[in-house]
């Protein structure tokens, strides 16, 4: 005979982000909770709403299978005296074992008997074990704990009753001071307290007092409403997962209801009226066929129909009220132009530790100076780099983005543009905080995309030099998301800029455009390589590029973000060619007898009249030949490098590098730590699997 | 319909609502403060081990938001209606509720939600965990269990409810500004405050003396200092309103530089964590007067 158990939680309001996870939360818990304890069931539904957790285990097991099982004692010298008495050891282990001495039976055991013991372990019953499941709950973490009245228990909020029942029976526990019975509580309003007599009539009974608890369900009917609320209006709505998911928590039984507001409003940006909708009251925005937003809006209410025009009424006002004060905002903030913003910044902190806003800015026109002579920029785009990176934070402190601060960069834009900015300095203002998230949109232009690779760096530059650097889980400015967005960039844009050297230029040209606050940007460089390093693995292995060609261009000797993308695809395709294991036999060891002979700081001077042999001539032609290349191509030194292996195999066929004659043997090694140099502008080659 | 509340009926209604539910009616504390909460009927009963129930309207001054009276909803002084019960009471929010339907809305014909809204004062060390509650899409109570009060972590629990009483009223009487809502007896909210206003505003960001304003600064923390040390709380904890109060009018001037603003919030809240603890003490001298009472009444 099986049963089925309910356990629900009831709650103060959960804040809606909350929910979801913490009822998955709860059954990953009471999942191991049966398997620890054995007990076998069919599965476990799942119920929530912003007032209740709750699963019901169906298909429970009476109790636990018995289990048979042999323990193993002392050895038998120890368990019996000289006479075959047992001994107080014998004893002891049989009474720790819940048996006797008359059930010891010897097993032999690499020629020594041991005591052993046959035991028959009765499973516990179902009933007798689940109340434990009291510590589940209590184990639950959630991101914001809180302690209530005069206790010193922690929860997400408190808890005001519980259900524990299985099929009709209630399988009492207490938490603080409440005690887990049969009654529940409806609709807050709509409903009442209710006793749920079986398990099985557990959405049924809630149903009947106004709480739908299949999330999915309630999700899907509010899905439903919206839907056709769409169809009558013939509006469009266009779909948010996460807004649907948050007001989905925020409901019990839900009626979705629509209201309007005046066309003036309209005037607003897009945006701003978004905002106002969606971010600050919940509501689904609406469009009309040919995407114009519409001065109309769907929103969803805990409760019935009944009186509906309050709810609809009320809403409309506190919208109307918002989009007033934006409006306000909107024509305020044209009264100034950008220079009077960009003086205000003056006031405004970046870090304490680092300096103001403005500081920034000027920080960041040199970096992206910096970025355009290296990456060569026509005039016109170094011209709107510049304007873009004196101003591009003077949104900040319009009373817009100060009342919508989610609207930074949005309103730069729209602000920038009215002003009279040109449209590519406008779009770049708007887009220097691409990406925004790991796998985000990347800027489209290209003064956008300067921009962004220059704020991003500022960012970890300051934050280095100051000593912030990201540890463990510790990265509260995001700094890892910045760096993975210069990777991303650098990368899409095919743009070549050296991190090695980076630092330095960016030091001469702070001190040549004498900027206000110049951050030691030298100071923890290093860490900063390694940093830079560590997101160039989380992109390729993102390209899912194995580990052993990752290990190998992030040990080249550049710091070229691009080309050790470059390498690592190459690497990777090359890889899958017959002839790969004999080209790379051959590099590597000039790569090993270089590195194990180190000359790096010498002269690597070759004279060829030292020469022996004909190999050694025909491989030096080539290395010089490679050498001049300066087309800077990854994929052509590539192809060079491999092309050598046959002269490789015969150079060394031909030749012993360490001869015995000093003047020799240094000779051909500087000719392979030439070669080599080469080769580690790839990377270490020693460190890839060859089969 | 019944004829509308005015302002003074709903807070009529509210007193006599939460006098029943064994709050201690209790006045405006007469020292300026930015809300209901920095009243010492809130900030220092929320600390300790002993019982408090109270209920108050609290005038709050907050210079940066004045916008001259012209701004239907923004305010240099806003009225809040602050009940504080500690420990925090099982049925909290029915209660609360239940104040709701004493002002004549009745939760089936509206929508009401209490959504997610921590809350926390860094100035003066406090940390509460909450919501704030939507009545059809408008915030109109600020719903807190502290958590942190003057950097002393609270047991027991003080559950705080804070009603807008501007925002409450424009709702119930259903006007589009705040100027426009009958405080009492045919006179409005605009007859006696707009004025004020206006001249709040303008001397908050324009006429206030900045040299006088940093001086007093100066001098009343001094002086909570040398009270803390003297053991006199009480006078203590006024001047660190009025700290906070000039530091807020300062503020609104625009010319408090970032560094600085962190700077004056930090020598508050070290203010605000010695007073915290001073008080304790000083309770802890008196025997815990209020516990003995709770426990007597029990008997």
């Amino acid at each position: 005979m099986t049963h089925n158990y309910l356990l629900e939680i009831g709650l103060e309001e959960i804040p809606a982000h909350v929910v979801t996870p913490s009822i998955k939360q709860l059954v990953q818990k009471v999942t191991a909770f049966l398997n620890e304890n054995h007990l076998e069931y069919d599965k476990i539904d799942h119920f929530s709403t912003p007032r209740r957790l709750a699963i019901r285990i169906n298909g429970l097991s009476d109790q636990q299978p018995d289990v048979e099982e042999d323990a193993k004692g002392p050895a038998r010298k120890i368990a019996q005296d000289a006479d075959g008495n047992w001994t107080k050891a014998a004893i002891g282990f049989t009474r720790g074992q819940g048996v006797t001495v008359e059930d010891i039976t010897f097993k032999n055991i690499k020629g020594t008997d041991y005591v052993y013991v046959h035991k028959l372990i009765r499973g516990k019953k179902t009933k007798a074990i689940l109340p434990e499941i009291k510590d589940v709950i209590k184990s639950i973490n959630f991101p914001t704990m809180m302690k209530w009245a005069n206790f010193d228990f922690k929860y997400v909020r408190p808890i005001r009753w519980m259900v524990s029942i299985l099929d009709d029976e209630v399988l009492p526990f207490k938490i603080l001071d409440v005690e887990a019975g049969k009654a529940t509580r409806g609709h807050r309003f709509l409903g009442h307290d209710v006793e749920i007599k079986n398990a099985d009539e557990y959405e049924q009974k809630l149903r009947e007092q106004f709480v739908i608890v299949d999330a999915k369900e309630r999700k899907q009917l509010i899905s439903n409403q919206i839907k056709a609320i769409a169809e009558t209006n013939n509006w469009k709505v266009t779909p948010n997962l996460d807004l649907l998911e948050e007001v989905n928590n925020l409901v019990e039984w839900p009626t979705a209801f629509n209201g309007s507001f005046d066309q003036k409003y309209l005037s607003i940006p897009d945006e701003v009226l978004i905002t106002s909708m969606r971010d600050h009251q919940r509501f689904f925005f609406v469009r009309d066929q040919k995407e114009n937003l519409l001065p109309n809006f769907i929103s969803v209410r805990n409760g019935n129909d009944e009186y509906i025009e309050n709810v609809v009424r009320g809403n409309e006002k506190v919208l109307t009220a918002r989009l007033e004060d934006a409006a306000f905002f909107y024509n305020e903030d044209q009264k100034h132009d950008i220079g009077y913003y960009v003086d205000r910044l003056k006031r405004v902190s970046f870090h304490d530790k680092i300096g103001t806003m403005y500081e920034k800015m000027q920080r960041v026109s040199s970096i992206a100076k910096v970025l355009g002579t290296e990456l060569k920029l026509d005039s016109k785009t170094m011209d709107h780099v510049a304007r873009a990176a004196s101003i591009y934070k003077f949104d900040l402190v319009t009373g817009m983005v100060g009342e919508f601060s989610e609207l930074q960069g949005v309103m730069g834009e729209k602000y920038a543009q009215l002003m009279g900015e040109d449209p590519a300095v406008a779009q770049a203002i708007r887009e220097h905080y691409m990406p925004s998230s790991a796998e985000g949109n990347l800027p489209e232009s290209t003064v956008g995309a300067v921009l962004a690779l220059a704020d991003k760096f500022d960012n970890i530059f300051s934050f280095f030099a100051a000593g912030m650097i990201p540890s463990g889980s510790n990265d509260p400015y995001a700094l890892r998301r910045h760096a993975y967005g210069i990777v991303r960039i650098l990368n899409s844009r095919n743009w070549n800029v050296d991190l090695n050297s980076l630092d330095l230029d960016v030091e001469q040209q702070l001190i040549v455009d004498n900027t206000a606050f110049g951050v030691d940007v030298t100071k923890n460089f290093d860490k900063m390589l390694q940093f830079f390093n560590d997101r160039i693995k989380q992109f390729l292995e993102h390209q899912e590029i194995s580990y052993d060609i990752i290990e190998t261009v992030l040990s080249s000797t550049q710091h070229d973000v691009t080309r050790l993308i470059e390498s690592a695809d190459i690497l990777a395709k090359a890889k899958l060619n017959e002839d790969f294991k004999n080209e790379v036999e051959a590099l590597t060891r000039v790569q090993r007898i270089s590195t194990k002979n180190d000359v790096s700081d010498q002269n690597l001077d070759v004279n060829p009249s030292l020469f022996e042999n004909e190999t050694e001539n025909q491989l030096f032609d080539q290395i010089v030949s490679i050498e001049k290349d300066t087309s800077d191509s990854i994929t052509k030194l590539f192809n060079s490098l491999v092309a050598l292996a046959p002269s490789i195999t015969d150079y060394f066929y031909a030749t012993m590098v360490m001869d015995k004659d000093e003047t020799i043997r240094k000779n051909r090694l500087n000719m392979m730590t030439r070669l080599s140099n080469l080769i580690f502008k790839v990377g270490d080659l020693t460190k890839i699997l060859v089969k | 319909m019944s004829k509308k509340l005015s302002v003074q009926e709903i807070i009529l209604t509210l007193q006599k609502y939460w006098a029943d539910q064994g709050c201690m009616l209790m006045e405006a504390y007469d020292t300026e403060k930015g809300a209901g909460t920095m009243s010492p009927y809130t900030f220092l009963r929320a600390i300790g081990p002993e019982p408090w129930n109270a209920a108050y309207v609290e005038p709050s001054r907050r210079p940066a938001d004045g916008r001259y009276g012209e701004n239907p909803n923004r305010l240099y002084q806003h009225h809040q209606f602050q009940v504080v019960m500690k420990p925090s009471p099982e049925n909290i929010q029915e209660l609360y509720l239940g104040s709701l339907e004493a002002l004549g809305i009745d939760p089936l014909e509206h929508d009401i939600r209490f959504v997610e809204d921590n809350w926390e004062n860094p100035s003066m060390g406090c940390a509460g965990v909450g919501w704030e509650v939507w009545l059809d899409g408008m915030e109109v109570t600020q719903f807190t269990y502290f958590q942190q009060v003057g950097g002393l972590e609270v047991h027991p629990v003080t559950s705080e409810v804070t009603y807008g009483l501007e925002r409450l009223s424009s709702y119930i009487q259903d006007v589009e500004s705040v100027f426009d809502l009958e405080w009492g007896n045919g006179v409005s909210y605009g007859d006696i405050f707009k004025e004020p206003e206006y001249e709040h505003s303008k001397y908050s960001f324009e006429e206030s003396n900045q040299e006088m304003l940093e001086q007093m600064f100066n001098d009343f923390e001094g002086e909570a200092t040398r009270l803390i040390g003297e053991g006199l709380v009480h006078p203590a904890y006024d001047y660190i309103l009025k700290c906070s109060h000039t530091f807020n009018l300062l503020d609104a001037r625009g010319t408090v530089s970032v560094t600085e603003r962190a700077g004056f919030l930090s020598r508050i809240r070290n203010m605000a964590r010695k007073v915290a603890k001073a008080f304790v003490e000083e309770r802890e001298k008196l025997g815990y007067p209020l516990l003995k009472n709770s426990e007597e009444g029990a008997e």
